[in-house]
């Protein structure tokens, strides 16, 4: 299993032998104007190598030596194994063979291929299945766009121009908007950064194995996956139980939100704008007390007996503790024996509306400011310490559902980048970056200046590839996003399934939806044509 | 693991050590993106494996301390539910189109590669332009379609859709393929007098099978993986397996112990098919998107 995904790695081989095998064949120019009927294969292999200027002539220019000919246009001529896309052909045999092959068969050969009306007979079922299921849809939808719900009534542009003004199909724009600025740059991105990082470590098949596994899973699954995932209670959902120890690594503490001074005047303390404040200011060296209330018994159940703080000479201090005596007695704003410390409350020293110092309060509730110059301060409860504890992030509540699901393309669709880009950087001749390091250049430059513009046809083809995805993706919003967030959710190629399908009963508006999502991707269609076409050339 | 083999002959002993360290942060950084890219699939396994109250109470990361939870008593409950029906349902709606859109694509494929016929390369262009084409465009003129030769709701008719869809990326890959095969050797076939569908079957189609696996192993896990299609297409009696998690989804919280298995089980085949022929599955991605 090992180096399976390093396949590039081999097709370099393959190409390579077929630059070094076509140099061989000897090509009198003479023979050129054989009418050949099909492309002949690694030409680009056999043209570049051709050193010696026999060759030259003959193939550098394919229409011209082509006369009889004259529609095997020259860009498809080279298509077959010399375009980089033909990934199987080049490795595999067939491209090396091809070079020597091509040479001694171009010789001696007059016209022994079929007429033209047998290829219709290979063509005609490709031909009537893409017409009738592909090419006929787009004339009919182009009509049907055109007429209402019910199909009766001719309504011109109404369709388009009510996707424009309803609200509802307004909102799958904007996320259809955000979805292709955001996903396809974090997915090239990602791509990019793990197809170099695994260059250098030993495991990278393995790593490229994990990361590549959601592409054979269905999106249906991985909806229910990421359902999981994205679930609020920390104690299920493991996106948020994640958060929740990272939170609980940085020492954040537990928080008290019920628990407030009693509010008469005799209270040492009292709220002002959130915070807990004592009234009278205190002096190093004195203690501070800060009896609350109305915190709930469960939430005291492991707590200890609070303890009056006992300042050492020059050390502000006190106790935060619950001023409540279970079954009575005890008295007010005194710390009691039973009474219950509330321990991890952040504490700080102000003087002059600045904070001074900061303590967090022990086990027993007492705190202490050690070092503080002389002077009035007032101690603060900030309300940090009031706030509900974490309840888990709402990753499928109306604001992060767009955000959540585009977390789960790039974990399905990363991959793909990765192995493509990765494909790509193998193919870096190694002394150009050599070179670049010798003469001085860090590696950051290196990767600036050289890997990442030899790469850019290879991030550019990935980059419009999740272009594409994402104008059309459907199933992991349909998916993830919950029944009553999906409004807030929706993508355009939803809202075509919705509208036409699923209760919506409206073909007009559906149709239209349909020419949008088309007219949208057809920018996309013409670069990969015109990418094609040039390759080929 | 190139470059600091090709960087270290020039720093110092403090260079390697920074070397090293990084490379050991570097390692540890993968291991944690890989653990972050493992963990949700794990996640919905170990889900699927749990009883409902276990799953209602506590994160499933808890079952690694309790492994007395664990219990299969999930797969059959969803066996009774009638779940195989669906799973063979998906069977026999991959199967065909899988085989169909192979013979199809590769007679289209071979008159593109050695052929010659009016508008050829036009043609070709066309198939490369229709590689992109949403399938929203087709759902709603093949229902009507549909409808009129009723075959509307049947296996058949979500077959033939994904046939159509299937075709251009598959003549795309076929064709570059093919035009990549010795010349000679069809020459040498044409000159024993065979005619060209005895070298499309007995020369040409037998040398693509790398491109065939390729092809195959993706046209598979396509139709396999397709919920779409199904939604539109299939009714209740011929849904496969994504329409009928589909239609549990609403009631999320309550059913897990449907899902889970159930989603489960719609991945373990191609699980296994994409770990069998990775090869081939990247081969055929790297053919397929236009460069």
């Amino acid at each position: 299993m090992t180096d399976r995904l390093d396949g590039p790695q081999s097709s370099r081989g393959g190409e390579d032998a077929a630059r070094e095998s076509s140099s061989g064949p000897e090509e009198p120019p003479g023979t050129s104007p054989v009418p050949d009927d099909a492309p002949p294969p690694a030409e680009e292999g056999v043209e570049r190598d051709g050193s010696d200027g026999d060759v030259h002539p003959a193939l550098a220019d394919v229409e011209s030596d082509d006369p009889a000919a004259p529609r095997a246009a020259p860009e498809l001529a080279t298509a077959g194994a010399a375009a980089p896309a033909a990934g199987p052909a080049a490795t595999t045999r067939g491209t090396g063979q091809g070079a020597t092959a091509q040479g001694t068969a171009r010789g001696r050969t007059a016209r022994l291929g079929p007429a033209p009306t047998l290829a219709l007979v290979f063509l005609l079922p490709a031909a009537l299945v893409l017409g009738a299921m592909v090419i006929y849809p787009i004339v009919y939808s182009i009509f049907r766009s055109l007429f209402d719900a019910t199909g009766d009534t001719f309504v011109g542009a109404g369709n388009y121009a009510s996707i424009f003004s309803d609200s509802s199909t307004l909102t799958t724009i904007r996320n259809n908007l955000i979805w292709v600025v955001v996903a396809p740059a974090l997915v090239t991105v990602i791509g990019l950064i793990f197809a170099v990082l695994t260059e250098r470590i030993r495991w990278a098949t393995a790593f490229k194995l994990v990361v590549f596994m959601p592409m054979a899973v269905s999106l249906m699954a991985s909806g229910v996956i990421f359902r999981l995932v994205y679930e609020q209670d920390p104690d299920r959902g493991v996106a948020n139980a994640v958060i929740t120890s990272v939170q609980g690594l940085f020492g954040s503490q537990q928080g008290y939100p019920d628990a407030r001074p009693r509010e008469n005047d005799k209270a040492p303390v009292a709220l002002q704008q959130g915070a807990v404040v004592s009234r009278q200011p205190a002096r190093p060296g004195q203690a501070v007390l800060v009896p609350l209330v109305g915190v709930k018994p469960a939430t005291l159940a492991s707590a200890s007996a609070a303890k009056a703080a006992q300042p050492g000479p020059g050390e502000l201090a006190g106790t935060v503790w619950v001023d409540f005596t279970q079954g009575g007695g005890g008295t007010l704003n005194q710390v009691d024996g039973t009474e219950k410390a509330l321990a991890g409350v952040t504490v700080e020293a102000v003087r002059d509306g600045s904070v001074k110092a900061t303590a967090t309060t022990e086990a027993d509730g007492t705190f202490r400011f050690a070092g503080l110059p002389q002077g009035d301060y007032l101690v603060r409860l900030p309300q940090s310490n009031f706030q509900e504890a974490f309840n888990g992030i709402p990753w499928l509540g109306p604001t992060l559902i767009t955000p959540a699901i585009i977390g789960a393309f790039i974990w399905v669709w990363a991959g793909f980048a990765m192995v493509l880009i990765a494909a790509g950087l193998s193919a870096i001749p190694r002394d150009a970056l050599e070179a670049a390091r010798i003469d001085g250049a860090t590696e950051w430059q290196v990767f600036r200046k050289i890997t990442v513009p030899l790469l850019s046809p290879v991030l550019l083809v990935v980059f419009v590839t999740m272009i594409i995805n994402t104008l059309k993706v459907f199933d992991l919003v349909f998916v993830i996003a919950p029944g009553s967030v999906q409004p807030q959710a929706n993508v355009i190629a939803l809202e075509m399934w919705r509208v036409s399908f699923g209760g919506g009963g409206n073909q007009g508006l559906g149709s239209a939806l349909a020419i949008f999502l088309l007219v949208l991707v057809l920018p996309f269609m013409i670069i990969n044509i015109r990418r094609f076409r040039r390759d080929n050339q | 693991m190139t470059t600091s083999a090709l960087g270290a002959p020039r720093r110092g002993a403090l260079g390697r050590t920074l070397d090293r360290v990084g490379g050991g942060l570097l390692q540890a950084l993968l291991a944690v993106i890989g653990v972050f890219w493992l963990v949700p699939t794990l996640g919905l396994f170990v889900v699927s494996i749990r009883g409902d109250a276990a799953n209602n109470s506590t994160g499933w990361w808890t079952a690694f301390t309790k492994p007395a939870e664990l219990t299969l008593g999930n797969y059959s409950s969803l066996l009774a539910t009638g779940f195989t029906g669906s799973f063979w349902n998906t069977v026999l709606i991959t199967v065909p189109t899988t085989v169909l859109v192979i013979g199809i694509a590769a007679m289209a494929a071979y008159a593109f590669a050695w052929m010659e016929f009016p508008g050829r390369d036009t043609l070709f262009l066309v198939v490369v332009g229709l590689l992109v084409v949403p399938v929203q465009i087709a759902l709603i003129p093949i229902a009507k379609l549909y409808g009129t030769f009723g075959i509307f709701g049947s296996i058949a008719g979500v077959v033939i859709f994904h046939t159509a869809f299937g075709l251009p990326f598959a003549i795309f890959l076929l064709r570059n393929f093919f035009a990549g095969i010795p010349r000679s050797l069809l020459e040498a076939a044409r000159m024993d007098g065979a005619g060209e569908w005895k070298i499309f079957s007995t020369v040409v189609f037998p040398l693509a099978k790398p491109a065939v696996a390729s092809l195959g192993i993706f046209q598979f896990l396509w139709v396999w993986n397709d919920l779409l299609i199904a939604l539109v297409f299939a009714d209740t009696d011929n849904q496969p397996m994504t329409k009928a998690l589909q239609s549990q989804m609403r009631q999320f919280g309550t059913n897990i112990d449907i899902l889970a298995p159930g989603a489960f089980l719609s991945l373990i085949i191609p699980l296994i098919l994409f770990f069998a022929f990775q090869r081939y599955f990247v081969q055929g991605m790297m053919a397929g998107s236009v460069k």
